[in-house]
This record gives structure tokens, sequence and C-alpha cells, in this order.
């Protein structure tokens, strides 16, 4: 009797200690939850609500009109030029990118004190910032101070100097260049953190089964380096399709809007014509495809890895 | 033996090449613009010999050099604490209890990762004008810590997670508050985890462009990046000022660089984790 009293007693306790537990585990998480509703969670359902209607900045509110809003975004004169280049910019970087990043990867995969060093010369610059590193080369690729118009007309190949900006084709391989020296450092990162999980004995034992470089990479190396590749590719991809600075400072969305991308057209709908409505519209849509793009992605992932 | 160490030397002698040419095309942007931030040259603050007239040209813009300084320093500072504040609370609430709701909170606050900056910062404009946090600093602090949150919380509930729990007990048993136990055995133990988050937040704030574009409109609210994007617009005698961007862009770079070769360490740990989104 007193024994089961006992038993009981302390099993009351238990409870309320977990009990106590859980309580104050959800206080730790109150400020996450206040910030992510005031911050995320209303802003998401203010956006699906402003592209609803006519909003106005200082008067807010304004009547339904959907679907007008949307229907707008096929007529806007900006609006697919933009996604067309949006995704050929997406394309051209993200093959440069992981290319590049691989390549580099593959080359520092050891460690020794010449390898950590040239490790940190390519990252350096992912530490700068985009617009930082989107002036440096709005001056590196002027005709005013640029370095490389000089060289090319000092060795006589190019005795005019070189156009890096003025011309479409120009404009976007030239934004491409700063992006891939930008970014190539944090592609190489995480597939260096993706080689180092091979084992080092799959490696020798293929090379005792006298297997070539070419058959190694291909059968070994990248297959094993999917979970990688895949997240390597999921942030290239994404960030890619969302790229504004480069644009907005670099080139300014010229020669004659050929540069401009589609968050650069959410920007100008919103700030430049006012339009609140079509812009939220637009993110809407962006939001959603972005989304998709992701869940897709991640499911091709998660492929792998069972 | 002798012949395949004599080949091995050999051959890699041209991988030395490869790669040292390489980090030379890599360096040689930084290295430019630190030159033609100080180097003479037509139509900038620097036209005699080499010198800081383009850094004195930053002082004169605007506010004035240290004015974009302060500005991007206080959001880089805000935005430090409120992201480490509260990812680090979250962080070892997700790691050590069990709560109603818990894993649901934890996958939203993920799912910002899927969310485009530029989707959300069209409502969150016209939600922090209502607010009155319109032009406010503190405004984009909070912007960018939210955008922080998902790699934080995660990088600190791993954190939190590696800690042994033998740790925590005694402690619990000798009758210490959570709070007591949190705030003087758990942080010191996952300090490594403060600093890879501290420093990515400080680098996101630091570096942000388009939060200050869209939600400061005040010239005395602005930003580094922005004035130096700004300064270029300036026409002197109809030419852009090249020289004093280089010298926007060398000031810009100096934190990032320094704080990036200091804690490398902790900037590598942030991509093992697998938890880095850019």
């Amino acid at each position: 009797m007193q024994q089961e009293l006992q038993h009981s007693r302390s099993n009351s306790r238990r409870w309320s200690w977990h009990a106590q537990r859980a309580l104050v585990g959800f206080v730790y998480t109150i400020p996450t939850i206040a910030f992510i509703g005031t911050l995320f969670v209303t802003p998401l359902i203010l956006v699906a609500r402003m592209s609803l209607s006519n909003w106005q900045l200082l008067g807010g509110g304004g009547n339904l009109n959907f679907p007008k809003n949307y229907v707008s975004i096929w007529n806007n004169r900006l609006f697919w030029p933009a996604v067309s280049f949006t995704l050929e910019y997406t394309i051209l970087a993200t093959i440069l990118l992981i290319g590049l990043g691989l390549g580099l990867a593959m080359l520092l995969q050891a460690t020794s004190r010449w390898i950590s060093a040239l490790r940190t010369v390519f990252l350096l610059p992912v530490s700068l910032g985009l617009a930082a590193a989107s002036l440096l080369a709005f001056g590196f690729f002027s005709r005013e101070i640029g370095p490389i118009g000089p060289f090319l007309q000092s060795t006589g190949l190019a005795p005019g100097g070189i156009a890096f900006l003025s011309t479409p084709i120009a404009a976007l391989l030239s934004t491409t260049f700063l992006i891939v020296w930008k970014f190539a450092g944090f592609y190489m990162l995480i597939l260096l953190v993706g080689l180092q999980g091979v084992p080092e004995d799959v490696y020798e034992a293929v090379q005792i089964d006298g297997a070539g470089r070419w058959q190694t990479f291909r059968y070994i190396t990248l297959p094993l380096l999917r979970p990688s590749l895949g997240l390597a590719l999921i942030l290239c991809i994404t960030g890619s399709l969302l790229a504004f600075d480069q644009f907005f400072i670099l080139t300014k969305g010229g020669p004659d809007n050929s540069t401009v991308t589609i968050v650069q057209v959410i920007y100008r709908e919103a700030f430049q014509r006012q339009n609140l409505g079509t812009a939220a519209a637009l993110s809407v849509g962006l939001l959603v495809v972005l989304v998709l793009i992701n869940l897709v992605q991640l499911r091709l992932l998660r492929g792998t890895e069972t | 033996m002798a012949d395949t160490a004599q080949a091995s030397s050999l051959s890699r002698t041209p991988y030395h090449v490869l790669t040292g040419g390489l980090a030379i095309l890599f360096l040689f942007p930084l290295l430019w613009c630190t030159y033609a931030s100080v180097s003479p040259q037509a139509f900038t603050g620097q036209t005699n010999g080499f010198g800081f007239g383009n850094y004195t040209t930053l002082f004169k813009f605007g506010i004035g050099l240290g004015g974009f300084v302060f500005n991007s320093t206080v959001i880089s500072v805000l935005t430090v604490v409120i992201t480490l504040a509260i990812s680090t609370l979250g962080g070892y609430a997700f790691a050590r209890f069990k709560f109603w709701g818990r894993d649901v909170i934890f996958l939203v606050t993920l799912s910002i990762l899927m969310v485009p900056y530029a989707s959300l910062l069209i409502p969150l404009y016209v939600l922090l004008n209502g607010a009155g946090l319109a032009n406010s600093l503190l405004g984009v602090a909070l912007i960018v810590s939210m955008f922080q949150l998902p790699f934080a919380t995660y990088m600190m509930r791993i954190s939190f997670e590696a800690v042994p729990r033998d740790l925590e007990e005694s402690a619990l048993v000798d009758g210490c508050t959570s709070f007591d136990v949190l705030w003087r055995i758990m942080l010191p133990a996952v300090r490594p985890g403060l600093v890879t988050v501290g420093l990515f937040a400080f680098l996101a704030a630091w570096n942000d462009y388009f939060a200050p574009l869209i939600l400061l409109s005040d010239p005395t609210k602005e930003t580094l990046p922005l004035a130096v994007a700004a300064l270029r617009t300036q026409i002197l005698l109809g030419q852009v000022d090249f020289g004093a961007t280089q010298a926007g862009v060398v000031v810009m770079a100096i934190p990032c660089v320094v704080l990036f070769l200091a804690l490398q360490r902790y900037y590598v740990r942030g991509f093992m984790s697998g938890a880095v989104k850019g």
C-alpha cells in the first residue's frame, strides 16, 4: 500500500517535471514564434491580399480587382523579355559556377599549406558583399579606369579597347564573369564538403581494380557527390533566378532593357510605377515558382539518399 | 624509387602553375580595386600622384563617410544581437525540450529559405510603414535577422545537440534554474556555433543592398552600399567619379576581409553543417 502510494507520487512528480520542461521549452521559442508570425507569416498573407486589389501605398486596402493584377503581368512589356533573360542568365551562371566550383574542389581536395592558402584566396570574394563586388566590376569593366582595355591595347589585341557593358551580350557575359568570380569559392566549399565525405578506401579499391581517372570520376566521385551537387544546384538556380543587385548596379538593366531580371520588374512596378498590386501579384507568382522548384529538387535529393 | 619521386614532382609542376595562376586571377580584381582607389586619374579626387584624395571625396559626400559607416554598423550590430538572441533560445528549445508544436515551428522557420527575398519585401515595406518603422535602421535589421533565422536556428540546434547531456543534468540536479543552465553552462559550450551565426549575420547585414534600398529613403539613413552606389550618379564635370567608387568598395570590403581571415574556421563550419543558403 505504502509502496503503491510512493510509486504514484513519483509518477505525478515525473509528470509535472515533464510538463514543466515542455513549458520552459515553449517559452524559449516564443521569440521565434513572435518573430516569424509578424515578419514572415503576416507579410505572406498580406502579399496575397495585396495581389488581389488595387493597393495604395498610403491609402492601403483598395477594392478587390482579381484577376486584374495577374492579367496585367501578361501585358507588361518588360515581363516576358525579363523571364527569358533571367532563364538565359540562370543557365549560363549555373553551368559555369558548378563547373568551376567542381573543378576547384577536385584540384584542392588534398591537405597542405599551399592548398589551404589557395582555398582562402578563392573564398575571399565570397565574403565580399554582392553590391560591393558589383561596384568593383563597374570600375573594372569601365573604359575610364578598367585595367583590361589598356592591357589589350598595349598588346595590340584590341586597339580600340573593349566595350564590356554596351551591347546586350557583352553586358550578360561581363555580369556572369563577375558572379563566377564572386561565387565560385562558395560552390567549391560546398562540393569540397561533399568530396571529403567520400571514404579514402573507395578510391584505393577502384585504383587496385585498375580504373582510370575519368572512370573513377564518372562512376565513383560523381555518384557519391550527388547530394552535395544537388544542394549546390538548388542554391545556384534559385539564387540566379532571383538576381537583382548585380544587374541593378552594374548594367542598370541596360543597354535598352536587355538585362532586366524578374526581380527588377517587381522593383520597377512597385517603386517606380507605384503599382503595388501588380508587384504583389508578380511576387506571389515568383514565390509559387520557387517553392515548386525547391520541392522538386528536394524530392530528387531525397531520392538519392534512400 | 628515385624515378617515381622525380616523376611525381614533375607532374606537380603543372598543377602548381594551374592552381597558382587561378589564384592570381581571383586576387587580381581585389588588388586592382585597392590600387585604383589611390592611383591618379582624371575626373576623380586624386589627379596628381598617389594619395587618398578619393577617400576625401567619400568624407565630403552626403552625410559623410562616417555617417554611412555608422548607419551600416548600427544595422549590422542590431542584426547580430537579434539573430543570436532569438536563435540561441529557439535552438536550445528545439534541441533539448519536447513540447507540443515543436516540429511545426521548426519547419516553418526553415521554410523561410524557400521564399524569395523580393516577394516578402513588398509587403514588409507596407507593414513597416504602417508600424512607423519606415526609414528606420531597426526595421532593416529586423528584416535581415528574419532571413538569417533559418540558418541560425538550425546551426544553434545542432550545436546544442552536440553538448553532452550530463553537463546540463548535473547542473539541474545542483538546483540551477533552466535559464542559469543555458546562460552559464550551455552558452560557453556552444561558443563556436555562436561565432558562426554571428559572423554570417554580420556579413549579411553589412553587405545587404536590397532591404535598405527599399526601406530607407531618408538620405541621413543611407548605408554604405547605398551611398557608394549613389555616388556614381553624382557626375563631376560630365564624368562618373570612378576613383571614389573604388575607394568606397575598399571601405566596404575591409571589415569583411578582416573578419573572414580572422574567423575562417567558423565560416567553413557553417558549410560543414550543410545548412547554408546564399
